[in-house]
């Protein structure tokens, strides 16, 4: 099974490259881009099963041992992630193939798209920091050609932003690199978690804190976050849904990872329940100031941050696993949100509030859509975000952090109240007429997102089983490095 | 020497954050490349002390230098020119767009400065009409 590690980093790479050879030709693109998808995720799948049902796959590749070599490996967090992952990859591609040729999609989006889908499982697999790095750039830079589809200017003054800060943390991500080299002699996750225990205790914080910036600045946390509402909006829908879904969350992956394996401490952790609770409170009342479908959901990418940085700050199991589960549901959600978004866009030609309404007359479909995973991103029950914050705020209660507990409900209801905003703006008053009704490939792509939203709610129960086991794993870092290092 | 290549690390980032604080595309670009240069020589710096060439045969008994960091730095050298000739081509293109290399303001942020802008406006149109009526 451990083949099927490399193999989802390579093969997306290699079809890209095909599909660019190929040319013009769109069937052909298509029939790659998505069989390639679909490829990654059932070794998703396949990689998960194995990761529940025994021992992790770990694959040392060119059969260097461990510390040596480069590792990759998909313990159950990382499968949990790989799999959602890729169910979004897909959904949205589908969606993408309607928008294609209709909109500004060009003839590249399929290779900077499986670039893409490279990157984002290159991050999530990677046993070693400077991988992580590789993963990340690699993400990033098929993030910032695709976020230039467009290149008006609007488009050019809000990618300029986002790569700069984008290049910045990456420079950071360096100096990390550096320092850890310096102290321990290693980059290797497993080999760290083991030697970053002999060093220091202040030097360990520092670089923890330093970690945490870099990561928080890609994951966009509070303070770290004013780069995000900016840059996601101007990019065309499927470009938008798929960053909102993924990018920001594979940067709290990676927080959890690290925070976990290498910096993990006793009880709960101020700072991070700090900056957790700063980013849910200043992500929704910028998104209650917005007036734009999607401005007002790039706010809440932020805010629904907060949520998943306070499961870790309360560093327990059921606290980690109310972290995964709600990374989960997220996923999927916020896709779900941007791509309903990007259809209202796609028949009125805008997506700001005061200038569309009456959308639940014409396009009853569309507010099908739009009603559960607006509830859901409340948290209202039977939705999965419900289930999900239900988890945080009890581990909140048990730990007795009251303030965190204060703060994430206010949030939720502010959440509401800024998705009933969305609902009275666009889907009832007075009907605007529409340009163009959109394609049935996009119903069906959301469509199925919001299926995959429902049963995560409807399958609440194995999830967050599967979730806990997942963070049991986490919080023993000794786990981990024995799943790398013990075979060898 | 490792105090020097310090000393030129920290002003490779003390210029490389200048530069990235200013409003020219052009200069913010240098500034990048300074920073990810600093970058670049701290994790040559972690390899520790220099060494022999660490290729095979070796040679006498003298240390080897570490060969991680140098495979590592080329990685990084490779990624930062990737990224800086696709930031130029932005700068190039948004200079063509808007004629200036200035970075352009938030949209957000002009849609309230021109709505201060309005209301003061405003406030000067009443202070005229009071003037006038009295």
């Amino acid at each position: 099974m451990s083949w099927l590690l490399p193999a989802v980093v390579a093969v997306p790479i290699l079809a890209a490259g095909f599909t660019i050879l190929v040319g013009r030709r769109l069937l052909l693109q298509r029939v790659v881009a998505f069989s390639t998808v679909g490829f990654v995720l059932a070794a998703a799948i396949a990689l998960l099963v194995q990761a529940d049902a025994a021992d992790p796959a770990v694959a040392q590749i060119g059969g260097w041992p461990a510390p040596i070599g480069i590792t990759l490996i998909a313990d159950r967090f990382a499968a949990i992630m790989l799999t959602v992952s890729a169910a979004m990859l897909v959904a949205v591609l589908v969606y993408a193939m309607a928008q294609l040729g209709r909109d500004a999609l060009d003839w590249w989006f399929h290779a900077k798209y499986l670039i893409l889908t490279a990157g984002v499982s290159l991050s999530i697999v990677t046993g070693d920091l400077f991988n992580l790095f590789v993963g990340f750039e690699v993400m990033l830079i098929a993030s910032y050609v695709l976020l230039t589809v467009k290149s008006g200017s609007n488009e050019i003054r809000a990618t300029m932003t986002y790569v700069v800060i984008n290049l910045v943390a990456s420079a950071l991500f360096l100096v990390v690199v550096a320092f850890i080299y310096t102290t321990t002699g290693t980059l290797n996750f497993a080999d760290l978690s083991v030697r970053i225990q002999e060093i220091d205790p202040g030097v360990r914080s520092a670089l923890g804190v330093l970690m945490l910036v870099v990561f928080g600045i890609k994951a966009a946390i509070f303070p770290l976050f004013m780069w995000l509402p900016d840059s996601y909006p101007t990019a065309p829908t499927p470009v938008t849904a798929i960053f909102a879904g993924l990018l920001t969350k594979v940067g709290v992956f990676v927080i959890i990872r690290t925070q976990t394996l290498l910096f993990s401490q006793e009880g709960p952790s101020t700072l991070l329940l700090l900056i957790a609770g700063a980013t849910m409170a200043v992500g929704v009342l910028g998104a209650i100031a917005q007036n734009d479908i999607k401005r007002i959901l790039s706010f809440h990418i932020v805010s629904q941050i907060g949520y998943m940085i306070m499961g870790l700050g309360l560093l327990s199991i059921a606290g980690l696993a109310a972290s995964i589960l709600f990374i989960t549901h997220q996923i999927v959600v916020k896709t779900g949100l941007f791509l309903v978004g990007g259809m209202v866009e796609e028949e009125h030609g805008t997506g700001a509030l005061d200038k569309i309404g009456g959308v639940l007359h014409r396009s009853p479909v569309i507010a099908l859509l739009f009603l559960p995973l607006a509830l859901s991103l409340a948290g209202i029950p039977p939705f999965s975000g419900f289930v999900a914050k239900l988890a945080l705020l009890q581990e909140g209660f048990a730990l007795e952090r009251w303030v965190i507990v204060g703060v994430s409900l206010a949030a939720s209801l502010l959440t509401l109240f800024s998705m009933t905003k969305i609902w009275g703006g666009v889907f009832w008053g007075e009907s605007t007429p529409a340009e163009r009704r959109s394609a049935p490939a996009m119903t069906i792509a959301t469509g199925a997102v919001v299926a995959m939203s429902l049963a995560v709610a409807l399958f609440a129960g194995p999830i967050t089983d599967l979730a806990a086991r997942a963070a049991a794993d986490l919080i023993d870092p000794s786990i981990y490095a024995g799943f790398v290092l013990g075979g060898n | 020497m490792s105090l020097v290549s310090l000393g030129v690390v920290s002003v490779l980032f003390t210029v490389g954050t200048y530069l990235l604080l200013q409003r020219t595309l052009s200069r913010v670009i240098i500034g990048l490349g300074l920073i990810s240069h600093g970058a670049n020589l701290l994790i040559m710096l972690s390899a520790g002390a220099p060494g022999q060439p660490p290729v095979l045969p070796i040679e006498g008994s003298q240390p080897v230098a570490d060969p991680l960091p140098q495979a590592l730095v080329l990685t990084a050298i490779v990624i930062t020119f990737g990224i800086t000739a696709f930031l130029l081509a932005l700068a190039l293109r948004s200079y063509l767009l808007t004629g200036s290399d200035e970075v352009e303001d938030d949209i957000e942020d002009r849609r309230i400065a021109r709505s201060r802008h309005d209301a003061e406006a405003a406030s000067i149109e009443e202070d005229d009409m009071h003037e006038v009526a009295v």
